[in-house]
């Protein structure tokens, strides 16, 4: 955290000065473990058998806040009798089949209970679970699932829970992962003295995490820790996602993501709803606050279409763009190799230096009819044609490259309004210091005024196909010289409106009848009485510690979601402490620090009468709200693509057999089969021709893909040139010299860096063999003021199958001291180049 | 320490005496994410001139000098610490991760941001024959880059070897302890953008009394090592602007441990200087006098 957000972890070091204790997990000793309390180094890729070691520790030691874990978890709720655990069945979940390599989730539903999908609906199994949302499991009717509140009954979560991370002791911990058994210990100790009624701890994680073959996971093996612990909803709580950019968390809110649109809502898939009324029975859940998905969905389409958009044409439903499978960012890349993708947008990305295996991104960049880049250099992306390796190795050539490359320069941040969403989905609004100079522009710029010449240039169009562009609302005020789109004007159709004009107030006013729009259902409350809220400032010392007037916090500028939680089911607080939002039985309301995550006038021992809907089905003792029963869940019986509960499985290039499965990586991760993608050879010790764990990171010096560090002097030069982290074990072991080249191997191809021999990186003892790790940043390319190959090269595409994230915290890679060929002996090194034997079938294990 | 420390410079010659003004840089908060070497380059306008990869950990500007006024040290530390083993004379190579119990608490990254020391005798000040070099209504020692002529002398006076030459034009360059942003009531750069505030500034006093408030507090939590550096108005430079918390021997941080102003004992060298001259003087007198005897 300390690397890469180093003005964020000030309020760490803060509350270190306060007595907080630090502890930092990590393959390397970073900046963050330098002033940490403690640091533990593991093996990169096995965060969730780490993880699953706390949890068996704590269910070991009866640890667990059984008060908040029997009212607010899914631990009593009684699963499926045809549900069979990876324990029984070599690290495979019931309901798995070879040869889609995808789960059918039936057999892990709730007893006598079909739970719809958790996130929209997924069409699982068939390869399509392309929707994503993030609603709660559908309860028939707001009917509870079978429960064991003693948590004694063989199939409730929670005995299922204790059995399955039943081997996940601490010395398989030192097995797996390499770390010492009294380091493991003092941090599972530290986690749960630091927890319960008067105490609080909050876990935060950055990309480490989620760049796996198994990413979604590991954040799931920390929501069951802190679920067990009793860590949600309370303030000093959570789970804390350090996101990779400024705005990423708004970025999913209002999704630069295929399958989602506004606030979480599923993308609609081509051929599976008949019509609005369809689409929406198909994904609002009866129960909780996606109960009213209707007028969220309705307003969203209002928003877009305006008075075109009625009840008698679906609200222009049909208006929707569709997809009809993965369009994810890796899976358009490799439609592109293969001629299906014939124009693409790169808007601030440089997959060119930023992607895993970024050879593999030039090549499809190179098989494009055309190119935009909007960025504040010709980075990589834009410049591949001309000067990219492959143009050096000869295995591309320009006048060979048929994409047409547009250069569009870009503002930056100071030079236009608008807002970041922070990860704890905090609006901050910004605004522009000085104009952009030249042609540079901001995106709201470039993409109001793209409309605007479209629509002009299809205006006398009588094609049916055209109204969707043609009846959009997209009248928005310009000002100053070059025409700037007025930003707030956006955030107030964001946060919508009502049928008289004035701006809504919050979310639970929006309509399903088509008399109030709203382009972010999520964010409506943003611009309440017409005030940007975003754009408050009230100095901490003005208010109460929570300082819910500074900005404003999606939803309902709430502070801490599901903060019902952080009272006891009575309504009152679980400590004086650690008191949060309360009862009060006089006023009969909600009160407190926050605004309260439901009613406020819902009275604790509230229960739903039959036939209630949506968060009205929902008892006084439910605080996860988006869940359609209401408790946070230990166990997923839908919604996941690999599983209903965390597994180790071995990243999908390991140099160790899975000490724990048979199965040796995630059965269910998603491959991308490409000649330009070849795998390592996975497990197999000290005989795998790559046998080194490889891991990827940032440097605080620069900004991803380096197009807004590298062309910068005063950061170039802090971190100049491209280098690799090796312990002296390993630099002995293979005669690597400090401050020497080396030349680092995978099947995909060969790069080179300086060597920086370090105390920093250890070698770790893992099954009884000493395992080597090599850090590589990977900001470099070959563009810039200073140039260096990127880390990224090295790494094969293989996905997270929820998300499909891929793979870069951990491959597997050789080293050997000295440069790499050039030029076309570059091209002919890369061919000879051992690969795994056969390549891995979708889903199968290689 | 005296009132006279903390004080502007009493030869100084000012009217409007300000507090004297500092740094107090805790280095035990330092994350090295060196905003302080970018917003000090960002305002004083100083170039990118070292594209090179030095080794030396993840530090790439390497030391003080012309065109790094900021400079943030990286030190990887293995067990046992260096003055450990001096005392016990073991020097036991350890490995973090492998020393079993509390082995890896004793490995260490040690970070700390240096700077100008704005000493109370600054010998860079005193040897200037130009005048470039004076001491601001601060205190502060700043260069007047319209008057510096680039003799050099400067450079050796400075016993932290802070001040350096630009090779480009020959000029001397160091901090101002941004003379101008004081001068509108501003903290400096650097300050300002430290995160975790391991930069602070303010009247020296108000340093002092916070750095011997943040050793209590690193020394009650078991800091191996902790320890103030500054030099005090006894000391070779009389006292200087810029504190330090560090975790080690000055040493280590590539800091002297003992300074001593160059200038500072010139009074006594051109006293020694006269009564061995005059000691000569008599000598051949009297050597002359035995001749005519």
């Amino acid at each position: 955290m300390a690397e890469q957000h180093p003005v964020g972890f000030q309020w760490v070091v803060e509350a270190q000065r306060r007595g907080a204790k630090v502890i930092h997990v990590d393959p390397r000793f970073t900046r963050t473990s330098a002033v940490a309390d403690l640091h533990i180094p593991l093996r990169s890729g096995t965060d969730i058998a780490y993880l699953g070691g706390i949890i068996n520790y704590i269910l070991t030691n009866h640890r667990e806040f059984r008060e908040y874990v029997v009212a607010y978890t899914n631990a009593a709720t009684i699963v499926s009798e045809e549900y069979v655990d990876a324990e029984d069945n070599g690290g495979i979940f019931s309901g798995f089949d070879e040869r889609s390599g995808t789960y059918e989730v039936s057999s892990w539903q709730y007893e006598d209970m079909e739970v719809a999908s958790a996130s929209g609906q997924h069409e699982m199994g068939a390869g399509l679970g392309e929707q994503h949302g993030a609603h709660g499991g559908s309860l028939e009717h707001g009917q509870p699932p079978s429960e064991d509140p003693t948590l004694e009954h063989p199939r409730c979560v929670f005995q299922l829970l204790k059995r399955h991370y039943e081997r996940y002791t601490p010395e398989m911990v030192a097995e797996v992962c390499g770390v010492p058994q009294e380091l493991f210990l003092e941090h599972a100790e530290a986690l749960c003295a630091n927890s319960g009624r008067e105490r609080t701890g909050a876990m935060a994680y950055a990309v480490g995490w989620t760049q796996h073959s198994v990413g979604v996971q590991y954040i799931r093996t920390a929501a069951i820790i802190q679920l067990l612990l009793g860590n949600i909803g309370r303030p000093g709580g959570g789970i804390l996602a350090l996101r990779g950019h400024a705005s990423i968390q708004g970025s999913t809110d209002i999704p630069t993501l295929y399958n989602l649109l506004p606030g979480y809502i599923p993308m609609p898939h081509a051929e599976h709803y008949e019509g609005l009324d369809d689409y929406i029975d198909k994904n609002a859940a009866p129960t909780g606050y996606w109960g009213n998905m209707d007028a969220y969905m309705v307003s969203l389409l209002k928003a877009y279409w305006g008075e075109k958009a009625t009840a008698e044409n679906d609200f222009c439903f049909d208006y929707l763009p569709r997809i009809s499978g993965d369009h994810s960012a890796y899976a358009s890349v490799m439609d592109m190799l293969d001629g299906k993708v014939k124009g693409y947008f790169l808007p601030g990305q440089n997959p060119a230096v930023g992607s895993a295996n970024s050879r593999m991104h030039r090549f499809a960049l190179a098989s494009l009819d055309w190119l935009v880049v909007r960025d504040f250099s010709l980075t990589e992306s834009a410049a591949f044609w001309y000067d990219g390796p492959e143009i050096e190795s000869g295995e591309l050539d320009t006048p060979g490259i048929g994409t047409e490359v547009f250069f569009l320069p870009a503002a930056a941040h100071v030079e236009k309004d608008g807002s970041f969403t922070n990860t704890q989905r905090l609006l901050q609004w910004h605004d522009a210091a000085v104009e952009p100079k030249g042609d540079c522009r901001s995106e709201l710029w470039f993409y109001y005024h793209l409309g605007r010449i479209i629509r002009e240039k299809l205006a006398t169009s009588d094609d049916e196909r055209d109204r969707p562009l043609l009846d959009l609302t997209w009248e928005y005020p310009v000002q100053g010289r070059q025409s700037e789109p007025d930003a707030e004007a956006v955030l107030a159709e964001i946060n919508g409106w009502k049928a008289d004009g004035s701006p809504l107030g919050s979310y639970t006013e929006m309509q399903a009848d088509g008399s109030t729009t709203g382009g972010v259902w999520i964010y409506c409350g943003v611009y309440a009485d017409g005030v940007n809220q975003a754009r408050r400032r009230r100095p901490g010392d003005e208010q109460s510690w929570v300082a819910p007037e500074w900005g404003w916090a999606w939803p309902a500028n709430r502070r801490i979601i599901y903060n019902r939680a952080s009272a006891d089911p009575d309504g009152q607080p679980w400590s004086e402490r650690k008191r949060y939002v309360w009862w009060d039985a006089e006023q009969e309301q909600w009160t407190g620090e926050d605004v309260p995550d439901f009613k406020a006038s819902m009275p604790p021992d509230y229960v739903p009468p039959d036939g209630s809907q949506a968060e009205d089905a929902l008892s006084g003792t439910e605080p996860f709200i988006m869940q359609a029963d209401g408790k946070g869940w230990l166990f997923v019986p839908n919604g996941l693509k690999d599983g209903p509960l965390p597994t180790h499985y071995e990243p999908h290039e390991s140099p160790v057999t899975n000490p724990l499965y048979k199965q040796q990586a995630n059965p269910a991760r998603q491959l991308a089969p490409h000649r330009h993608n070849p795998s390592n050879p996975s497990g197999g010790g000290g005989e795998n021709p790559y046998p080194y764990v490889l891991t990827t990171y940032r440097l605080t010096e620069h900004h991803t893909a380096g197009g807004m560090s590298r062309t910068v002097p005063h950061l170039a030069e802090l971190q100049p040139e491209f280098f690799c982290e090796v312990s002296p074990e390993l630099a002995a072991e293979r005669g690597l010299e400090h401050g020497g080249w080396a030349t680092l191997i995978s099947s995909r191809t060969a790069i080179e860096a300086r060597v920086l021999v370090t105390d920093r990186i250890a070698p770790l003892r893992v099954a009884g063999n000493t395992v080597h790790q090599i850090g590589v940043p990977y900001h470099w390319g070959f563009r810039g003021l200073v140039t260096g190959d990127s880390g990224n090269e090295l790494l094969g595409v293989v996905m997270d199958p929820n998300v499909h994230i891929s793979e870069y915290k951990t491959a597997t890679c050789d080293i050997r001291p000295g440069r790499r060929p050039r030029g076309p002996a570059l091209a002919r090194f890369i061919a000879d180049l051992p690969r795994a034997d056969d390549a891995p079938t979708e889903g199968g294990d290689s | 320490m005296s009132a006279g420390f903390t004080a502007p410079s009493a030869t100084s010659g000012y009217d409007d005496a300000q507090p004297r003004m500092g740094f107090f840089t805790d280095t035990s908060v330092c994350i090295g994410c060196k905003a302080c070497e970018v917003a000090c380059k960002e305002w004083n306008d100083i170039p990118a001139t070292l594209f090179e990869f030095s080794g030396k950990s993840y530090d790439n500007t390497v030391g003080l000098g012309a065109d790094v006024w900021r400079h943030v040290a990286f030190i990887e530390q293995r067990v046992p610490r260096i003055q450990e083993a001096a005392l016990s004379g073991v020097f036991t190579e350890e490995r973090p991760g492998e020393g079993g119990e509390g082995g890896l608490a004793d490995f260490r990254w040690l970070m700390s941001s240096d700077v100008c020391k704005h000493c109370t005798t600054a010998s860079c000040l005193d040897v200037c024959p130009t005048g470039a070099l004076f001491k601001t209504e601060f205190a502060t020692v700043v260069v007047q880059e319209d008057i510096c002529n680039g003799c050099g002398y400067c450079i050796p006076a400075c016993p932290y070897g802070v001040i350096d030459q630009r090779k480009d034009d020959g000029r001397a360059w160091k901090c101002t302890l941004c003379y101008d942003r004081l001068k509108g009531d501003l903290e400096p750069a650097c300050a300002k953008a430290c995160p975790t505030d391991s930069i602070n500034f303010g009247p020296l006093e108000a340093m002092e009394r916070m750095a011997a408030e943040r050793l209590d507090t690193v020394m009650a939590a078991h800091v191996p090592g902790a320890q103030l550096y500054g030099d005090g108005p006894s000391g070779g430079m009389d006292g200087v602007g810029s504190l330090f918390l560090l975790l080690d021997q000055p040493e280590v941080y590539g800091l002297p441990p003992d300074p001593v102003a160059v200038t500072k004992h010139v009074g006594q060298l051109w006293r020694a200087a006269a009564v061995a001259g005059a000691a000569l003087v008599g000598a051949a007198v009297a050597s002359f006098a035995g001749v005519r005897r």
